[in-house]
């Protein structure tokens, strides 16, 4: 059984061929799709979910950064002065620049594609949100500004001839040559059988590694994939130790069918106030005064909320109340419309009663190297989007991750289209057996892979969260150790069509990579900054304004610190 | 506070079968976190798909519960049996999976 169906090579393995290969279809894939197909490169969409469905994009309800000057005069040098300083020295002054630079070209062009920005006084309105000196970001009522940029993408993706769509297509590993990216290997997840892939040029936009911890803000599908799938295949991947939590996420009484960062939107309109056990405002204590305002940064939200439930000042579910109850219906229905009654259907009056939050992981700043036009050190492999690191340092503002997703996208989509041109396939079938031995194996153990993946949420939540020590990101990592020695070397499950846990097992290959990367990384830095503070080193040291560089070296990881990209060395 | 999920399973659309699996649950919780339930602590070969988990964005979660075809993170778990099956109407790929994405974007060998 085992040793024939190894000995007897399987059914010849499925192969396509395209110009452009892009992984991952939220906003920066569908955008960088698009781009590239302009060019007039020959494109291959593959996502492991629908298209267009999945990652991150869809699920964000608000709000867009960008310099429009809409609402008051603004200009995109004053956005990038923002970002830079939210990053807290760690930002990539050239990635920064062509998020904010680019920003209004492409928030303008969504428009013309009929995204439906809310408008005011006949021009895009503009919220104000924290950190940003000016009102500058863009939304889509009613909470509604992520599911409409992901459709307006899709119908624009269906519409833009050369691109060639692939749903439940899970890459599993990128092919290289000579040290070029040649293509990948992915599982049809339909029929649990494999697929080749060859592609001139190779774009990365599979998103952050939310899924990492038990609480988060975004889809299921964003183990940090793309992470592992750029490391394995000889990528560096900078500030891996910067996870961004979201501090007012959803916590009690239990909602369906809604977001858990809905919270944010109802803030931005009507101010809010957090409140801990007693009843009472709370944020003064750790230096922000609110008075009914939205003015707290996340970074420091958070910690107000986890130091109130240390304090035994937490609400029931270990959290903070949020309350509008000083807001009447009426301005409550004005600002929500139709999301007052979805709240009704949860049994939620918000004029009489508070709503429980608490943090929850929402964005990952850190991700893999690349330079402005997307490019990583290995040829042939582009990124965008949240799977690029740098371009918000230490710490991301409120609006810029559709803004990245979209620019970035854009530019990769380019810059992948000029690769192409006129170049040849590199792809050698040999260079993917080992991947294709993998997603077909049949020795594996019988293993758990829901639990696994539990158990590494809550170790992640627990130990490598918003506020860490050495000795809880010290056990975080026994207990990594420990779940890879578990997961072993073959895939588990049987490799019948939509296979859970062989799912499960590649996933967790990823996972465990990537969580290992995160909890190293946060363990050398030995200071605390934006969202990574260290209880046991409280304060922020000059000598650490580094980028910390994580390579794979064989079976182990190897870091290195490096300047931080300021934007003269750019040019 | 128990729900009693009884699952059809199979990869033959034919030749299925049902499962039943006592689901503890407190008042507000979806079907589906009955289903993520049953997987990772009763029987992890369960094969359902979802991906947003919570926000009906994905439209993943599509199945037949009790004859009617709804999304199993909108539909509240109940102290009573509840029969989930897969969509009649699609291809069947694995027990609660079907084949759900449009023609237009599928892999096509």
């Amino acid at each position: 059984m085992t040793m024939r169906a190894r000995a007897e090579p399987k059914a010849e393995t499925m192969h396509v061929e395209t110009d452009v290969l892009i992984i991952g279809s939220g906003g920066a894939g569908m955008y960088a799709a698009i781009a590239a197909a302009r060019a007039g490169a020959q494109v291959f969409l593959a996502d492991r979910s629908l298209i267009g469905r999945g990652g991150a994009t869809v699920m964000a309800q608000m709000t867009v950064a960008v310099a429009l000057g809409a609402e008051t005069p603004d200009h995109w040098s004053h956005h990038v002065a923002d970002t830079i300083r939210a990053g807290r020295g760690l930002t990539d002054e050239r990635l920064a620049r062509l998020l904010c630079e680019e920003g209004p070209g492409c928030i303008l062009e969504m428009d013309k594609w009929g995204v439906g920005w809310a408008r005011r006084d006949g021009h895009i309105a503009q919220a104000f949100a924290p950190g940003h000196d000016r009102p500058r970001c863009a939304y889509v009522d009613f909470l509604n500004t992520g599911p409409a940029v992901s459709k307006t993408l899709r119908t624009v993706v269906n519409k833009t001839s050369g691109i060639h769509k692939a749903g439940d297509l899970l890459v599993v590993d990128l092919v290289r040559h000579d040290g070029e990216v040649t293509g990948a290997v992915a599982l049809h997840l339909a029929s649990g059988a494999p697929v080749t892939i060859a592609a001139k040029a190779t774009i990365v936009a599979a998103g952050g590694l939310t899924r990492l911890y038990r609480r988060n803000s975004a889809s299921a599908n964003m183990g940090g994939d793309g992470y592992a799938l750029a490391l394995r295949a000889g990528a560096p991947l900078i500030d891996m130790e910067f996870v961004q939590f979201f501090p007012i996420g959803h916590l009690a009484p239990r909602l369906i069918g809604m977001d858990p960062i809905m919270w944010d939107p109802f803030r931005y309109k009507l101010g809010g106030r957090l409140l801990n056990a007693d009843r009472e405002e709370f944020t003064g204590r750790y230096g922000t005064r609110e008075d009914g305002k939205y003015v707290i940064t996340r970074d420091l939200a958070t910690y107000a909320i986890i130091k109130e439930v240390e304090a035994g000042r937490g609400s029931p579910h270990g959290g903070a109340y949020l309350s509008f109850e000083h807001c009447s219906a009426d301005a409550l229905r004005e600002a929500f419309g139709p999301v007052i009654d979805r709240l009704a259907a949860n049994g939620i009056d918000l004029t009489r009663m508070p709503v429980e939050v608490a943090p929850i992981a929402h964005y990952h700043m850190g991700g893999v190297a690349a330079d402005a036009r997307m490019e990583t050190e290995v040829p042939g492999l582009l990124v965008a989007g949240e799977a690029v690191g740098g371009a918000n340092g230490a710490n991301r503002l409120s609006g810029n991750a559709i803004t990245e997703a979209l620019v970035f996208g854009r530019r990769a989509g380019r810059s992948a289209a000029e690769r192409v041109h006129g170049r040849r396939h590199a792809f050698d079938a040999a260079d993917a057996r080992s991947t294709i031995e993998l997603v077909e194996a049949d020795d594996g153990a019988d293993l758990n892979t829901a639990a696994m993946i539990q158990t590494l949420q809550s170790t992640m939540a627990d130990d490598v969260g918003p506020f860490r020590t050495k000795a809880r990101l010290t056990r975080a990592l026994a207990t990594i150790d420990d779940l890879r020695r578990a997961l072993g070397e073959r895939p588990a499950g049987d490799g019948k069509p939509f296979d859970m846990r062989r799912i499960e097992w590649l996933d967790l290959r990823n996972m465990l990579l990537v969580a290992r990367i995160v909890a190293r990384a946060a363990l050398l830095r030995s200071e605390s900054r934006g969202a990574h503070q260290r209880e046991d080193f409280p304060g922020l040291l000059p000598e650490w304004q580094v980028n910390q560089v994580a390579r794979l070296r064989g079976d182990d990881i190897a870091f290195a610190s490096v300047p931080v990209m300021a934007e003269a060395a750019a040019q | 506070m128990k729900a009693r999920l009884k699952v059809w399973r199979g990869v033959d659309a034919a030749a299925g079968h049902f499962e039943s699996y006592d689901v503890p649950f407190e008042p507000g919780q979806s079907v589906l976190d009955g289903l993520r339930w049953i997987r990772a602590d009763r029987d992890p070969s369960l094969a359902i798909r979802f991906s947003c988990i919570n926000a009906n964005a994905c439209k993943e979660c599509m199945m037949e519960i009790d004859g009617e075809t709804v999304y199993a993170c909108t539909v509240r778990l109940e102290p009573r049996e509840m029969v989930l099956k897969p969509l009649h109407n699609k291809k069947l790929v694995r027990d609660l999976v079907t084949e759900i994405a449009p023609p237009a974007e599928r892999f096509k060998g």
